[in-house]
């Protein structure tokens, strides 16, 4: 069993986030649970989502406390809470800023890891180039496609249709390739390096 | 066809496939999707023949039930929480005349304090109001348990609450399969009610009865669930064979055969405990799982049956009867009377704590020791239930204990700056 956990605020997506993830495995044939930690919300509010990925049907309710995987959608949370808390060690971070985990102070968390296993997206920037609005859920999934190798960048299309339609498709589309390359990209500068 | 969906949009889906004539609903909060779906496909001209009635209060919502049901229209309405006691003696009302209304109950705690979470608290707390109680363990058990749910209503002619945890399921995202409207309708026919008011056939529903006649009526609620214990099995069987799906029945075991402990729970944490009875089977332990399913009617004989070969066993279950202990342990005790076997209980989960596999490793072992107290409360912080104990005994006015509590625990209340 493969389990995300995604960190964000009210307002940018984070439960539509794992809904996503959850139907682009679905859509490769794999049984997928996503489900939001549940609070009353508000915007701007701390919000926490999980989804997990599995060959066999997926019994299990807990909240994911050893994610395999982390998507933090906003870098100001992580001077607010745990986010790190119970990562695996060999697990995937995907953070959206434009700064660099060094840059941010985060060298120590990247200490006995899988460098090749983290990544920086300005999800926002992108969001604000093809949605015109700087919601970075559907470019960070995309890039957690192409980061973990859990999907391919059509099935992450396959769930954005499913959930827009029109003009807002088209746009998520065109973000979501983005940043499924831009993440592409930057691997393959960290296997050279 | 299979889907990657939310469970109330799958529910709702599943309801507009069984043909509901009139749906009545308040639609503010504590509501689910489901409603808010099914609005969608009346309006939308998918759902044809059907009403669409918003309503001012949940109260109203079960009147209108009521009122439809009597003229002949299949009926259904949902709620949770605050809204199924606001709609309480419309409730008892609808299960008093045999009208066969069909309700889920997305499973949700009940304030004070005020709690948005899910728990048992509210349908169990319904439980002598002559509804049915059926409980999902998951998403594509509460769709099957509404196509079913129609059907045994209509029979028996008595209503039904389909009962699924709030959040855990209502909004999750998982795989379910949508059947077909020609299944469904092959398998659920148009209503036929045992009785209508009808202008052409003038007949009169909820006479006033006095003790001469009270008795009666009321037994016949009771005959009427003592019916539905035979009628679920064959339902679910039917559903079965025709859907090719194990949905509904009384109970469902899981390795119950043989084990010398086994574990009964209603609805979604059953999954849970089910992985935690794989890790330790494969340590060797000897321990099963039995789900209740139908919780009004109470099988008693089957749960009898399944546990009758156990040492012992705990009901984990997500109610309190305050000043008492577990309601469902209380029944599920009745079943074994005699027998001599150990019984535990175990309050979890209530106003959404979340029951950790952790946690569920360490009270089955001690529950396999025998180590447990009668009952016990599962991850309760016994550090701020006794400092509260002793705030209290050392001052008259220790102030509001929900508050307290939330001081003590470091959580941010109500209050600002």
């Amino acid at each position: 069993m493969f389990q995300i956990r995604v960190h964000g605020r009210g307002g940018q997506g984070v439960v539509t986030a794992t809904e996503m993830l959850s139907v682009a495995a679905f859509e490769e044939g794999r049984h997928a649970q996503a489900f939001p930690s549940f609070g009353s919300e508000r915007t701007g509010a701390p919000v926490v989502a999980f989804c997990r990925i599995d060959d066999k049907e997926i019994r299990l309710r807990e909240p994911i406390m050893e994610p395999d995987a982390l998507i933090i959608q906003d870098p100001t949370l992580l001077h607010q809470i745990d986010v790190f808390a119970g990562l695996k060690q060999d697990g995937y971070v995907l953070l959206n800023t434009n700064h660099t985990f060094e840059e941010l102070g985060l060298a120590d968390i990247l200490k006995g890891r899988k460098a090749e296993r983290f990544c920086t997206l300005p999800a926002n920037e992108i969001g604000k180039t093809h949605i015109g609005r700087p919601i970075p859920n559907v470019p960070l999934i995309a890039g957690f496609a192409a980061l973990s190798g859990m999907f391919k960048l059509e099935s992450v299309v396959l769930a954005i249709n499913e959930k827009f339609s029109g003009k807002i498709a088209e746009g998520n589309i065109a973000a979501a390739t983005e940043a499924y390359n831009l993440v592409k990209e930057q691997m393959k500068g960290a296997n050279h390096a | 066809m299979l889907k990657q969906m939310e469970g109330s949009k799958a529910v709702a889906e599943a309801v507009g496939l069984c043909r509901p004539e009139v749906i009545c609903a308040y639609p503010i909060s504590p509501q689910t999707h489901i409603v808010e779906a099914l609005g969608e496909m009346v309006k939308s001209g998918k759902l044809t023949p059907c009403e669409f009635i918003n309503v001012e209060s949940e109260f109203a919502a079960m009147s209108v039930a009521i009122g439809s049901s009597a003229a002949g229209a299949r009926s259904y309405t949902a709620t949770a929480s605050q809204g199924l006691l606001f709609m309480v003696e419309a409730v008892y009302n609808a299960s008093g005349l045999g009208l066969p209304i069909v309700m889920p109950v997305a499973n949700r705690a009940i304030g004070a304090p005020i709690n948005i979470w899910n728990d048992h608290s509210d349908s169990l707390s319904q439980r002598d109001s002559g509804w049915l109680q059926l409980f999902a363990e998951t998403n594509q058990e509460a769709v099957d348990l509404h196509i079913q749910a129609f059907r045994l209503a209509e029979e028996l002619s008595m209503p039904i609450m389909v009962c699924m945890d709030g959040f855990i399921l209502t909004h999750a995202f998982e795989r379910v399969d949508i059947p077909s409207q020609e299944q469904v309708d092959k398998y659920l026919p148009p209503f036929d009610p045992r009785q209508v008011l009808d202008p052409a056939e003038p007949v009169s529903i909820g006479a006033m009865v006095g003790p001469e006649a009270f008795m009666e009526v009321k037994y016949l609620a009771h005959a009427k669930q003592m019916q539905a214990i035979d009628l679920i099995p064959q339902l679910a069987n039917e559903f079965k064979q025709q859907f090719g799906r194990d949905s509904g029945g009384l109970v469902r075991s899981y390795f119950t055969e043989g084990a010398e402990t086994i574990i009964i729970a209603m609805g979604s944490v059953l999954g849970t405990i089910k992985d935690v009875v794989d890790e330790m089977r494969a340590e060797g332990h000897n321990i099963g799982v039995l789900g209740i399913i139908s919780y009004r009617p109470f099988p008693l004989a089957e749960v009898r049956a399944a546990l009758v070969n156990c040492k012992r066993f705990v009901v984990l279950e997500k109610s309190l009867a305050v000043g008492m202990g577990g309601i469902v342990a209380t029944d599920v005790r009745m079943a074994v009377t005699g027998t001599g076997i150990k019984g535990f209980t175990a309050i979890a989960g209530l106003g959404g704590r979340s029951i950790p596999k952790s946690s569920l490793h360490t009270l089955f072992r001690q529950a396999e020791k025998e180590e447990l107290q009668p009952v016990t409360f599962l991850d309760l912080d016994w550090d701020v239930v006794n400092k509260q104990l002793e705030r209290e005994k050392q001052t008259r006015r220790s102030g509001p204990i929900a508050e307290n509590i939330l001081h003590d625990k470091g959580v941010v209340s109500a209050k600002f700056g």
